[in-house]
């Protein structure tokens, strides 16, 4: 099965979760859509979301939560 | 001639050299954060320096024009590609009616500049055609970008040509960490000794907020002050001041935690001590910084500063010189 990742469109910190208490947008196994909204990245004090860019299965995410991420780096990997 | 915004990036906005004049009654220079980088961006179309282009931070946007002209990006490497084919940086190109320039993931630095020959004729207020979005001022409409927006281009110069190009050794790089070169001062009497030696020791990296009005920094030691009777006016928080005029570059400590050093959109005064100021030939440097990437303080004395400054004007002239032939 082939494997594509979701890069980070911005630097900046990544969440995996709307908000502290809320539940993460998806997780591991997950079947996601081009277009959903896997996560968010913070940077200049506000929140932007990463939308997938191809359909599949999540395999892995490759950053956490709350990790600092630079612009082009992977947050998860998809099979697809 | 106009270009339409068919997605507008993270926080395009319109900046040409900035609004001086007005910093006292509380409104920003604002303008190009690095504004060598937007200089030379216009010297490239063959406009003014000081006309107005595109600021494009961490995201690029995705441009459609609608007639032929030059066009050129310079500042931080997010690679422009027209077309979908990549183009050179820091060199003039021609697009024709119905291309688009849209832009690769943010390689180096943070901010990248383009110019358009003719410039972005959005209307001049108070002296600039800048954009400050704290007071909704100047710019597109006083904000960022948004999708389906039409900029005005005005007339390209005789001098607009494709093909013009920056020789690499006047293309400034970002150095990892970057050195932020301050003349400590203004307040620096109110923390110790020892807080003063870690400051300029300690590494920082800088943090997710920072923007135009402030580039905010983290991971060095907590500030400590030499104690005193809070004066009359000042809080209760040792980084607390009577009220004092904010200059551009300077370095706020809130707490004594996170330094800020205050940018083009600066606010103009405020109640936090300040350890001294940015020198202002390090300004734009600090444009191209990235979020977590470190940097460090380095005193420098005033004649330094000036020194630098000098440079900083040779090295603009230079630019001037090679583009203008």
């Amino acid at each position: 099965m082939a494997t594509k990742d979701i890069l980070s469109p911005l630097p900046g910190t990544f969440y995996r979760k709307p908000s502290p208490d809320a539940a993460p947008y998806k997780n591991e196994g997950d079947v996601v859509k081009k277009g959903d909204v896997i996560g968010l990245i913070e940077v200049m004090k506000s929140f932007h979301e990463v939308q997938s860019d191809a359909d599949g299965t999540i395999a892995s995410f490759v950053a956490e939560n709350e990790e600092p991420v630079m612009a082009g780096q992977p947050l998860i990997t998809l099979n697809i | 001639m106009a270009i339409k915004v068919v997605s507008p990036g993270l926080s395009t906005t319109v900046q040409d050299l900035g609004r001086p004049g007005y910093y006292h009654i509380g409104i920003p220079l604002s303008g190009a954060m690095d504004r060598a980088a937007l200089a030379a961006a216009n010297l490239l179309v063959g406009n003014d320096e000081s006309a107005a282009g595109l600021e494009v931070v961490f995201m690029g946007p995705e441009l459609e024009f609608t007639a032929p002209t030059i066009v050129a990006v310079t500042g931080g490497e997010i690679p422009p590609k027209l077309n979908g084919t990549p183009c050179e940086t820091w060199a003039s190109f021609a697009v024709k009616s119905g291309d688009v320039l849209s832009f690769d993931f943010l390689k180096a630095g943070a901010r990248a500049y383009i110019a358009i020959a003719g410039g972005v004729d959005v209307p001049v207020v108070l002296g600039s055609r800048s954009t400050y979005t704290l007071g909704a001022l100047g710019g597109h409409e006083g904000r960022k970008l948004m999708a389906g927006d039409v900029l005005p281009v005005g007339v390209a110069s005789s001098k607009a040509r494709a093909g013009r190009s920056l020789e690499q050794k006047l293309r400034r790089k970002t150095s990892n960490p970057a050195e932020l070169r301050m003349l400590p001062g203004l307040y620096w009497h109110r923390i110790t000794e020892e807080a003063g030696k870690h400051f300029l020791s300690d590494t920082w990296k800088v943090a997710p907020e920072a923007d135009r009005i402030g580039y905010r920094f983290r991971g060095g030691k907590p500030i400590d002050f030499v104690p005193r009777t809070p004066p009359f006016g000042a809080g209760s928080d040792p980084s607390n001041i009577v009220d004092a005029c904010y200059p551009y570059g300077s370095i706020q400590v809130p707490s004594g935690t996170e330094p800020i050093v205050l940018h083009r959109d600066a606010v103009s005064g405020g109640g936090y001590f300040m350890v001294g100021a940015v020198i202002a030939a390090d300004m734009d440097l600090i444009a191209q910084l990235q979020p977590h990437m470190p940097a460090r303080f380095v005193a420098v004395d005033m004649p330094t500063a000036l020194a630098a400054r000098k440079d900083m004007n040779a090295q603009a002239a230079a630019v001037r010189a090679s583009l203008q032939s």
